[in-house]
């Protein structure tokens, strides 16, 4: 019974955040624009998430070289350990390691600010002031996270190749140009474009269901803190989902 | 219901003659949220330069009522006419046009709290009059801080100032746009008395400056006996009484009477 209603909830929710991001295609994105706070939102959500996307990268990259090596050398290919890493990073521990620490750190801060902006009447108040708070609060942050989890992406992979680098120097000196030589001769174009297109996809999911647990708020402090905590959670798991459909599609279209 | 047309018969005495013609006009207002129905067949005008005082239980739809006015709500069925324009058929652009004459203060302040004080007053003077220059804008904010004495917080943010600063600040930012109608939801609730009266007095005297009509939701009698010209009592979702403070305090019906103990 439980199991029922819980599916029912979902697909309830399901309904809701389509026809959400339904109005952020007819309404955000019509003129006129709200450039400013764009811009402004773009600062504060990508800038200021930047350290910890490069902090997490670069462990994951020295990481995962360090993890694999063991297992290449018993095969005796040490020489692909470059190769193998940079494959990994590109297509796909990049893209999703650093979509999930952006829907913790940006996804629950948009749920928790819209949320509390809610409950205070602040997003009336804008209304009321002249302000459509759907394009003030809504597109421009959706747009702000679209943008810029694929940059944060393409930076987070190049620490990450570079953390892979020191991993590497670790057990065999290498030299940085032969590394990063290695690493770029392996990828072609359709291993990296797929994985940067899909964070696209990824950053509009974390914006879209930040904004709307936000402004679906409840009232109360505990509202407020679910709406944070519950866009943090259907973000990530939306994350895996998209991951699995371009998966699934970059095959289809034969770009493997 | 006898006791409605009988008190309604007696003239209000003004503190000002107000120009007849009305401002607002609320004709049988119908809103409810899902089964419970907060306004049933509400109507109400208000006159150029009249203060009415809106009274009512807590929980009785007052301000389900005046958010309708702003169109933050849609109600069912009805009309509500500001400056003979309904504002219950206005598009989104129409609707930003006639929020310029009117001013809304939330009953919870609702300031911006991650914009300073200056910043607070500034946005709705920015977002609805585009075309204004620096020096216009910093004139204005300069004077509506002045006019609820507290040039010095200009640059506080929300969070360092107390409840009575809080709400004269959004006070100032309800007036910022002078506007010709303002609708205040519960101005002094919460408040000390002293402050209470202070904000009495501001309201006042900003509406003898500029010339405003206003709405005002309040529980507090000593408010409601300084600054009403008209009362008007929402009981079950109606008008249920109106008139001037005396008529309706001197009233026998149980129901008007118990507001005024
Ligand atoms: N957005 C909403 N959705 C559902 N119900 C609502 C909504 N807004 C108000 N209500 C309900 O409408 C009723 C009237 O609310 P309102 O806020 O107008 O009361 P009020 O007269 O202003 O009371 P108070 O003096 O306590 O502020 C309440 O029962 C409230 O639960
Ligand atoms: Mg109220």
């Amino acid at each position: 019974m439980s199991i029922i209603s819980e599916s029912k909830d979902f697909l309830d929710q399901t309904g809701q955040i389509s026809r959400f991001a339904g109005r952020f295609f007819s309404h955000g994105l019509k003129p006129k624009f709200e450039v400013k706070e764009l811009l402004v939102q773009c600062y504060l959500i990508g800038y200021k998430s930047f350290p910890l996307v490069g902090l997490t990268g670069f462990i994951m990259g020295l990481v995962l070289t360090m993890q694999l090596r063991p297992s290449l050398v018993s095969y005796g290919v040490q020489s692909e350990l470059p190769v193998m890493v940079g494959i990994a990073i590109v297509r796909e521990i990049g893209p999703v390691i650093t979509a999930l620490i952006f829907a913790g750190k940006i996804g629950s801060s948009i749920g928790a600010e819209l949320g509390s902006m809610k409950v205070t009447e602040q997003i009336d108040s804008m209304d009321v002031s002249g302000t459509n708070p759907f394009k003030y609060l809504v597109a421009t942050r959706v747009i702000a996270t679209s943008l810029m989890l694929p940059i944060l992406t393409i930076l987070g992979d190049a620490i990450s190749l570079f953390g892979a680098y020191i991993g590497v120097n670790i057990k065999s000196v290498t030299n940085i140009r032969f590394f990063f030589v290695q690493v770029f001769e392996s990828l072609s174009y359709s291993d990296v474009l797929p994985a940067v297109i899909k964070t696209i996809f990824f950053g509009f999911a974390v914006g879209l269901v930040g904004c709307y647990k936000g402004f679906n708020s409840t009232k109360g402090t505990q509202g407020v803190g679910r709406s944070a905590n519950s866009a943090v959670v259907l973000s990530s798991v939306l994350i895996f989902i998209l991951d699995l459909l371009t998966v699934q599609l970059t095959n289809l279209l034969g770009l493997n | 219901m006898d006791m409605d047309k009988e008190i309604t018969a007696v003239q209000p005495t003004q503190h000002h003659q107000p120009i007849s013609e009305p401002v607002i006009v609320i004709e049988n207002l119908y809103k409810k949220f899902g089964d419970n129905v907060i306004l049933e067949n509400f109507s109400l005008s208000v006159k150029r330069e009249e203060n009415v005082v809106v009274l009512g239980k807590s929980g009785a739809g007052k301000s389900v009522l005046i958010k309708c006015i702003i169109g933050l709500l849609k109600p069912d069925k009805g009309k509500i006419l500001v400056f003979g324009e309904d504002i219950t058929m206005m598009d989104e652009d129409e609707l930003a046009t006639a929020r310029t004459k009117i001013g809304f203060l939330f009953q919870a302040n609702a300031l911006y709290d991650s914009m300073t004080v200056r910043e607070n007053l500034e946005f709705p003077l920015r977002r609805h009059w585009t075309s204004l220059g620096e020096a216009e804008v910093d004139k204005m904010v300069k004077e509506a801080l002045e006019n609820v004495g507290l040039t010095h917080t200009s640059d506080m943010m929300p969070t360092e100032l107390s409840g009575g600063m809080l709400k004269r600040i959004a006070l100032a930012r309800t007036l910022i746009l002078k506007p010709e109608i303002i609708l205040y939801d519960e101005p002094t609730t919460g408040l000390d008395p002293i402050t209470a009266r202070e904000i009495d007095q501001l309201i006042l005297t900003l509406q003898k400056k500029y010339k405003t009509s206003s709405i005002i939701i309040s529980h507090d009698m000593n408010c409601v006996r300084n600054i009403a010209d008209r009362v008007v009592l929402l009981l079950e979702g109606m008008c249920y009484a109106q008139g001037t403070y005396e008529t309706l305090e001197a009233s026998s019906d149980p129901k008007i009477n118990q507001f005024f103990k």
